[in-house]
């Protein structure tokens, strides 16, 4: 079974700024996998600005849902959701239809 | 499930005890249809639920039943017709469609806040039963490697739903 964390540079985001300084900031995509019930990696470490990207391979309906509140990403079968990362902390999320399935998102600064 | 918890252990005992040990493991095609029947008795109790509940909460998870099971059950009826296996009617499949007729009919009787309980705690008692199966007997009886990774996936799904189901029945009360 592959790995399936493959963090790739999605988007170079160039903020030019009124002082004429350019600040440039590199965010990157993550891919976290759901196979049968399983979420791969389960525990994922990523900063601010990035973009998380769920893979839904399974043929059952899941979404990551944030204990805190914070975000509900829905994931129809074989369909993939994202959400870009707002604030740092660390977040327990799980699916709210199979609550077995159960993973963390470290989000640094 | 519509089995009774008493009725449930019932079937599990059935399935995974001392009749088990005295016959012989379950044959692929009986886990197959065991296994379809099972998720057919869920869709049919969720399917009684959407038309019985007011209830959003209840009314979600009987949908995620009817997506669920359905969606297994698929997975199933594709797996026997690539392996060429048919499924095998058996005393197991009986016993469990015995006893859903039976919940079903007691549930009728029941409205509103009362079937809403009595569906949802039949729910929890339902899917032990069936996860206690899958991993007493079914899993460890299949044959087919294909089969027993669908059975895998089934259980994962069943305890899943299992914790579902405590949730709601928890927001119930």
């Amino acid at each position: 079974m592959p790995r399936w964390i493959f963090p790739t540079v999605a988007a170079l985001v160039t903020a030019t700024l009124a002082l004429g300084i350019s600040v440039s900031a590199v965010a990157a995509t993550i891919q976290i996998s759901m196979e049968n019930l399983e979420v791969a990696p389960a525990e994922v470490t990523a900063k601010v600005g990035d973009t998380i990207e769920w893979v839904n391979k399974d043929v059952f309906a899941h979404t990551a849902t944030a204990r805190n509140g914070d975000w509900d990403v829905m994931l129809p079968p074989k369909k993939n959701g994202t959400l870009v990362l707002k604030k740092a902390g660390t977040v327990d999320y799980y699916c709210r239809f199979h609550p077995n399935m159960k993973a963390t998102l470290t989000v640094t600064p | 499930m519509f089995v009774r918890l008493s009725a449930a252990l019932a079937a599990v005992s059935l399935l995974s005890g001392a009749a088990m040990a005295q016959s012989a493991k379950p044959t692929d095609p009986q886990i197959a249809h065991i296994a379809y029947t099972a998720g057919l008795i869920d869709i049919a109790a969720a399917k009684q639920a959407l038309g019985k509940t007011s209830n959003k909460e209840v009314k979600s998870f009987a949908d995620d039943m009817v997506r669920d099971h359905e969606a297994v059950n698929k997975q199933a009826l594709d797996l026997v017709k690539k392996l060429n296996v048919t499924p095998e009617d058996n005393d197991t499949s009986k016993t469990l469609s015995k006893n859903a007729a039976a919940k079903l009919a007691e549930l009728d009787k029941l409205g509103g806040a009362a079937f809403d309980k009595a569906y949802v705690a039949n729910e929890v008692a339902y899917h032990k039963a069936v996860d206690s199966a899958l991993e007493t007997t079914l899993i460890p009886s299949a044959n087919n490697a294909e089969l027993k990774s669908l059975l895998q996936t089934g259980l994962k799904i069943f305890q899943g739903h299992e914790q579902h189901a405590e949730h709601v029945a928890a927001a119930l009360k």
